[in-house]
């Protein structure tokens, strides 16, 4: 009896890795924003609701195949980032931040009773059934595993980036300091909506990953946009490194909690952990104490 | 205060007086829903005016509202004891999340991403102990034969318009109290610098935090009172992040410092929510929340002070 738990809790174990995966990449993607333009999206999640439905047209409906949808989904969802950047960031740059903040809870209400206006409120699936991976008599569906690969790979991509190329470099010298890159020479307008495609398309990345899992409706941001905010608060904001930290650590809990009862417990139990680490190290996981 | 006593006390009259003249039911709804709302988001806005920007008040507004249904329909608690412990319970979750924001200097950005974090685990709760709350479909408070003040349960609306009025009125004099506190100096030093407020003396996480819990226990009130009188609540017209963003917009568009400012946004948000129902049915569905999100950003972009406050701001410079 206790063997076949133990099987059960190692499943739930990776699965939670695997969760974590996608997790990590939304709370890079949020990171790389704030770190740069000293803004909140609040409306993030809703960016990835944008891409499902994306990707639910496409391939439900046009019936253009998977891995020529999702290239261009992505760069939907960059695009999106970008003209949100233009309409709502740019004129409120100098404003103070929560207002930036709020506009984009306005862009959030927007998206989300737009879908509803649009497309209704049904759930929709791409009605892909990938097959699933039976190890050692644990069960790990190809969505998840293939979700946990991509998001990897995602990941070094912006690493590279950011590491080797000129682009990349001024972003991260921007993150560092806002006013002297400007005299160093550097367009922080083009940086800047560099960083919100960027940011878009690590949103558009994971909207094709979930998308594999998860049903397609108005509301779907908010099952994992609330944790993708906890992620990168506990991680500290703006930390690459205390962001994907925290998004595994979120995933393992969301997961075991999930084992042991509903899933809706597993967040519960996750915010409940999110307020004691908010007392022991309030900069962040990662960060030095002072 | 804007306006002056004298004038204050005839609309008070006029207001008092206005069912006994006047009782088309509908119009009475919406008056009542009004003064409900108004009451939450005048809440929402006594933190909201000192930079404490929170998204967690659909949170409380949830906990007060099913608390008080919960303790009635499983325990046959009164809505008189069901309303105090519910209010307990909501500033007991304000201190929890607070103290530690307030106390590690959890400012800006991070505190609203808490407190966002916050409503979606209310709504999370609620819909997962579904055998008790009913989850999604809602819940609605079993009910007496008739009204009762036990039970706080009215079958006529003027009833529950003098109620509403009187605890909309409660909630501007605690607005107007705070106003004229000097509570409101150390909080508007607290949002300019907090390390220089605190240089000149002020308890910055006892300010912060008070502040907090006087508009945790308004917010959750309303909650519960919305319940008794809708007698018919889900998860989602209660708590969540779009009842968070719905306060926050309505006190954005009508002036988030000035009294009066909330009113006016629930005013406009009621009144084009039913213009928009009455005019388009059930095709309505979504183009309120469509229109409010772009009202929201175009006023935080053109009119950050609100509809109110630059009214009021305009007839000053005149004179």
């Amino acid at each position: 009896m206790t063997e076949i738990f133990d099987i059960y809790l190692l499943e739930a174990v990776i699965n939670g890795i695997l969760f974590g995966g996608v997790l990590a990449l939304l709370a890079l993607g949020l990171n790389l924003i704030f770190g740069v333009i000293d803004v909140t999206w609040i409306c993030y999640a809703e960016l990835v609701m944008v891409g499902m439905y994306g990707m639910y047209f496409l391939v439900s409906v046009y019936h253009v195949p998977y891995w020529a949808a999702a290239p261009m989904c992505i760069l939907l969802v960059a695009g999106m980032g970008a003209l949100l950047h233009i309409l709502v960031i740019q004129p409120l740059l100098s404003a103070p931040p929560i207002n930036q903040l709020l506009a984009t809870g306005g862009v959030l209400f927007f998206l989300q009773s737009f879908a509803t206006v649009a497309f209704g409120i049904d759930f929709r699936n791409l009605g892909i059934q990938l097959p699933v991976l039976t190890f050692a008599e644990m069960n790990f569906s190809y969505s998840r595993l293939l979700s946990f690969a991509a998001a990897l790979v995602g990941m070094i991509a912006v690493y590279i980036f950011m590491k080797r190329t000129y682009t990349g470099i001024a972003i991260r010298a921007i993150a560092q300091d806002r006013q002297i890159m400007a005299l160093m020479g550097v367009d922080t307008r083009r940086i800047y909506l560099i960083t919100s495609a960027l940011g878009g398309a690590l949103a558009g990345l994971a909207s094709c990953l979930l998308v594999l899992q998860y049903d397609v409706h108005p509301f779907v941001g908010l099952s994992f946009g609330p944790i993708t905010f906890l992620i990168c608060v506990l991680g500290g904001l703006g930390n690459f490194v205390g962001g994907f930290v925290a998004a595994f650590v979120f995933a393992e809990i969301i997961s075991l909690g999930g084992l042991f009862s509903d899933l809706e417990w597993g967040y519960v139990l996750a915010f409940g952990f999110f307020i004691i680490m908010m007392f022991v190290r309030p900069g962040g996981l990662l960060a030095r104490r002072s | 205060m804007t306006l002056h006593w004298p004038w204050a006390w005839l609309a008070a009259a006029i207001l008092i007086a206005l069912p006994f003249v006047y009782r088309d039911p509908y119009h009475m709804h919406i008056l009542i829903l009004i003064l409900i709302w108004s009451f939450a988001y005048t809440s929402w806005s006594m933190m909201g005016r000192f930079g404490l920007v929170s998204l967690g008040h659909g949170g409380f507004m949830g906990v007060g509202a099913y608390v008080t249904a919960l303790l009635w329909n499983h325990l046959g608690l009164s809505p008189w004891i069901g309303i105090p412990v519910s209010l307990v319970c909501a500033g007991v979750l304000a201190v929890i999340v607070g103290y530690p924001c307030f106390r590690f200097r959890i400012t800006g950005h991070y505190f609203v991403l808490v407190t966002l974090a916050l409503s979606g685990i209310v709504l999370q709760i609620i819909t997962a102990s579904r055998d008790y709350t009913g989850g999604s479909l809602g819940f609605s408070p079993n009910r007496t034969k008739g009204s009762s003040l036990a039970a706080l349960q009215f079958d006529d609306k003027i009833t529950w318009y003098l109620i509403a009025l009187g605890v909309w009125a409660v909630g501007l004099l605690i607005w107007h109290w705070v106003d004229r506190s000097m509570d409101r100096y150390a909080l508007e030093a607290i949002s300019e610098d907090e390390d220089a407020a605190a240089a000149a003396g002020v308890n910055v996480t006892w300010e912060k935090l008070k502040i907090t819990v006087i508009s945790a226990l308004m917010t959750a009130f309303a909650g519960a009172l919305y319940c008794q009188y809708q007698m018919f609540i889900t998860p989602d017209t209660v708590s969540g992040i779009s009842v968070s963003l719905q306060m926050v917009f309505a006190a954005v568009v009508g002036g988030l410092y000035v009294a009066l400012g909330p009113t006016v946004g629930a005013i406009i948000t009621i009144l084009l929510a039913e213009i928009l129902r009455i005019g388009f049915g059930t095709k309505a569905v979504g183009w309120d929340n469509l229109i409010y999100g772009v009202l929201l950003v175009l006023f935080i972009i053109f009119l950050p002070k609100g509809i109110l406050g630059s009214t009021l701001a305009r007839i000053r410079t005149w004179r």
